[in-house]
């Protein structure tokens, strides 16, 4: 307990909640309309493809500077994005194959990629390879700060397009009646949509950063018919997950962060599936049997 | 003698809400039934439920007598051509096959005998040249037919479509009726899930106005009045000059 | 042999035991289910470790395969229930691999695998790994284990190729004549785990999923058959394990990584070249088709 107390007095651990919180917000956020517009996996893919781009930034500049593995990322990471949506559009091959193509070998080439800056002299103090499964607790405080002001901003820019982003996700034909631009729309939300998981994947990791998008989104689902809600809810079980995941993680060195992240999530889902109020499995097994004693009472009263 | 099909009280429910309620009718041998309804009625429900692929809340289902059960093989199936990826690696005359496969068993692979009687289906349904085309470069309409095809390959006595006309051209469609006329003639009963009003009575002889639960049912002279298409349709009826009748319909 | 040799013939196997039966699921639209499953075995390695205390290839071969299906099984509930198809895979796969890379930290000194191993495989060590069975000379564990899941698959399939064929075509009419279509998803789904499990041992979770997709893909754009589609797969599972194996030692860098690279490099060229339903090829159908239209 004392342990914990000391901890959450450190300035630099109270940084990394504030991030890892504004994170799970904006990507439980973003998640949910990824999920409406069955977008979720491509952020699967998005955070995989962002490996090389991290690599390559590294490269380049020779130096472990945030925000230019965070570039590299964000150019991978859109590039991944467009090619899964042109290898749906232009063949026949369906769009969760060409997701999971672009997944795999993207990341073979990021782990390619990796292994070469590992065998740079700078390379092996780059600790890159913490991106894989990520390491919040090890961040450094600049980085915090970076990821915590980049998730306000992308907080904020949600925001301000809520209701356009609403009405493209519902309906996207009638808001082209309406003469918004759609495909401008589209691709500010990808965009958007690959820089929460591009500045999420420091603390989560490649491989988990999807789980953030799609758990908390699908979870909120479970209590609310409105999106505005839904969207709220949702970001709420994201920070809730971003915090409690890097509390665990901060415990000890060398506990990944993501894998504590991604499991408080999944627990908020599963207590979302059973106990939700209107649709929980539970909760509609209890009602159930209620509504039978009730007409089985009324049947006997009337006997 | 036994109805071929005899439908009792059958319910069945989506997430607890009824699709069809106490559905109950019966079709007689060596008839062509058109089942005629709204959109969301429960048109493709009632043939899915009938050969068991969603399961019903309660009610009785019998073909010639028994529950259905696919190894009877006395039914024969059409699903919707949308239902399907046509983008599949597959060629007309595969596709026709695949309606053997039931018969084949276990283990084994289709026969020459399989392939005779594929070929031979397909030229019933003017589809011979194309056996080895790719099943993505045939039209709607030449698609419909390959299924017809796999359908006719069964060899059943009973036969279920669903919606074979959706976006098929018109010699199609009359060269589909002229086959299903055929089957009747041959004592085969056939089912049809349809949707265009002005051609029931020129296609079925029998026909069932189905909008959740039965409206009416029986011979089409009988069944296919306007007071019950109203009750059918509710109030989405428009008349025609010539006493025909179309809905509106909201696509 | 030599060394060199045996990392190629064990990618190899890997590349044929995933590319074919990769071909199934990317008809059957159940691509990220490779995606799930190749992350999933993870916890079902572990499990069986913490079980078993031994490394023994078999007590792993069945963990994988259990949780390999759970998976499969989850999935499908939670779709039952109302979860779309995309929300229930990420939910379910991330979950156990959380959990699979926990229980790793966790025992980290009484587990022998660490998370990079699992993700990028240990291919370089393949060929010091030997057995010797019967009167055999001694041969890569890898090796036996990849070839043995590799027939058993091949009977299975030939076995049920043409259930296989019309429940991915056709699992409606699949069901009215009754061929059991869900044992057969099943089945399928324990062939999935199986070959991946055996193929992650030696070359990690990354390059199964792109040898169980990036092959059938490109297979797919070259052909209009179901069984060329397989034997074509399998081909470019080989060609990816070859090409991989020589650009990694060329560039000096990881073998698995190099070999999901140069399975996308493949399917890139497939996708542009392929004479019938790639980009060039679409192009000069269009020019042909217009000509065609315009002459008299």
């Amino acid at each position: 307990m004392e342990q914990i107390g000391q901890m959450l007095l450190a300035a630099n651990t109270q940084w990394v909640l504030i991030g890892t919180l504004l994170l799970g917000l904006a990507s439980g956020i973003l998640g949910s309309f990824a999920l409406l517009r069955k977008q979720s996996l491509i952020g699967d893919a998005v955070a995989h493809a962002a490996l090389p781009g991290i690599c390559i930034g590294f490269m380049l500049t020779g130096e472990r500077s945030l925000i230019i593995l965070l570039i590299g990322a964000t150019v991978t990471g859109l590039l991944a994005a467009y090619c899964i949506q042109y290898i749906a559009s232009a063949s026949i091959l369906k769009e969760d194959t060409a997701i999971c193509l672009i997944l795999s070998t993207f990341f073979g080439v990021g782990i390619v990629l990796l292994t070469k800056v590992q065998q740079m002299p700078s390379g092996n103090k780059s600790g890159l390879d913490s991106f894989i499964f990520g390491q919040a607790a090890g961040m450094v405080s600049s980085d915090v700060k970076l990821m915590a002001g980049a998730a306000a901003l992308l907080l904020m820019v949600t925001i301000i397009f809520f209701k356009e982003f609403k009405l493209i996700t519902f309906d996207a034909e009638f808001a082209k009646g309406l003469g918004l631009p759609v495909s401008a729309l589209n691709f500010l939300f990808m965009t958007l949509l690959v820089a929460v998981v591009v500045i999420g994947i420091q603390a989560v990791g490649v491989i988990l950063m999807a789980a953030l998008l799609i758990t908390p989104a699908i979870s909120a689902r479970y209590w609310t018919n409105s999106l505005s809600k839904m969207v709220i809810i949702s970001g709420i079980f994201g920070a809730i997950s971003g915090v409690i995941g890097t509390l665990i993680s901060s415990l000890d060195r060398g506990i990944p962060t993501g894998p504590f992240i991604v499991v408080t999530a999944t627990i908020i889902f599963f207590i979302s599936i059973l106990f939700a109020p209107a649709r929980g499995i539970i909760t509609l097994k209890i009602k159930r049997r209620m509504t039978n004693q009730k007409l089985l009472r009324e049947q006997g009263q009337v006997k | 003698m036994t109805n071929p099909i005899e439908i009792r009280n059958l319910t069945v429910a989506y997430d607890k809400t009824a699709v069809l309620k106490d559905v109950q009718f019966s079709i007689p041998k060596g008839s062509l039934t058109g089942i005629v309804g709204p959109n969301g009625a429960g048109k493709s429900t009632l043939i899915k439920a009938i050969l068991g692929l969603i399961p019903k809340v309660s009610g009785e289902i019998k073909i010639y007598g028994k529950p259905y059960k696919a190894k009877d093989r006395l039914v024969g199936y059409v699903p919707q051509r949308g239902s399907v990826d046509w983008d599949f690696p597959t060629s007309a005359l595969d596709v026709v096959l695949m309606g053997r496969y039931g018969h084949i068993g276990w283990f084994k692979r289709p026969g020459k005998e399989d392939t005779i009687l594929a070929k031979e289906s397909l030229k019933k349904v003017g589809m011979d040249s194309y056996a080895n085309r790719q099943i993505s470069q045939l039209s709607g309409g030449q698609q419909q037919r390959v299924f017809l095809a796999r359908a006719l390959v069964q060899d059943a006595q009973v036969y279920f479509m669903d919606e074979p006309f959706v976006g098929v051209d018109a010699a199609t469609e009359k060269a589909i009726i002229q086959l299903l006329t055929d089957l009747k003639d041959q004592g085969k009963t056939v089912i049809v899930v349809h949707h265009d009003l002005q051609t029931v009575e020129e296609y079925f002889d029998h026909c069932i106005l189905l909008n959740k639960e039965v409206i009416a049912s029986g011979v089409t002279e009988e069944v296919f009045t306007v007071e019950q298409l109203h009750q059918t349709y509710g109030g989405k009826l428009a008349f025609l000059d010539k006493g025909k009748v179309m809905v509106e319909q909201k696509r | 042999m030599s060394y060199e040799i045996w990392i190629i013939i064990v990618a190899s196997l890997v590349g044929i035991t995933c590319g074919v039966i990769g071909c199934f699921l990317i008809l059957r639209k159940l691509a990220m289910l490779a995606d799930a499953i190749s992350h999933t075995v993870l916890l079902g390695i572990v499990l069986a470790f913490l079980i078993s205390q031994s490394m023994n290839g078999i007590y792993m071969l069945i963990g994988a395969a259990i949780v390999g299906l759970f998976t499969a099984m989850l999935i499908q509930f939670l779709n039952h229930k109302g979860i779309q198809e995309d929300a229930s895979i990420g939910v379910v796969f991330t979950f156990f691999f959380a959990i699979g890379v926990i229980l790793i930290t966790v025992f980290a000194d009484s587990v022998h695998l660490d998370v990079d191993h699992a993700l990028m495989g240990e291919i370089a060590f393949v060929p010091f790994d030997m057995v010797e069975i019967g009167f055999l000379p001694p041969l890569p564990k890898a090796f036996i284990m990849l070839l043995s899941i590799l027939i058993l698959n091949i009977i299975l399939m030939m076995l049920f190729y043409k259930e296989l064929k019309i429940t991915s075509f056709d699992p409606a009419l699949a069901a009215a004549i009754g061929i059991p279509v869900m044992f057969i998803h099943y089945l399928l789904m324990g062939m999935v785990s199986v070959s991946t499990v055996a193929s992650f041992d030696s070359v990690g979770a990354i390059l199964v999923v792109a040898m169980l997709i990036a092959p059938g893909a490109s297979a797919y754009l070259l052909t209009n058959k179901l069984s060329h589609m397989l034997c074509l797969s399998a081909f470019f599972g080989v060609l990816a394990a070859i090409s991989g194996y020589y650009v990694a030692t060329w560039i000096d860098s990881s073998i698995s990584g190099s070999m999901a690279m140069m399975s996308g490099v493949l399917f890139a060229l497939v996708f542009i070249f392929s004479p019938t339903k790639g980009l060039l090829g679409k192009k000069m159908n269009h020019k042909r088709f217009r000509s065609e239209s315009t002459a008299p």
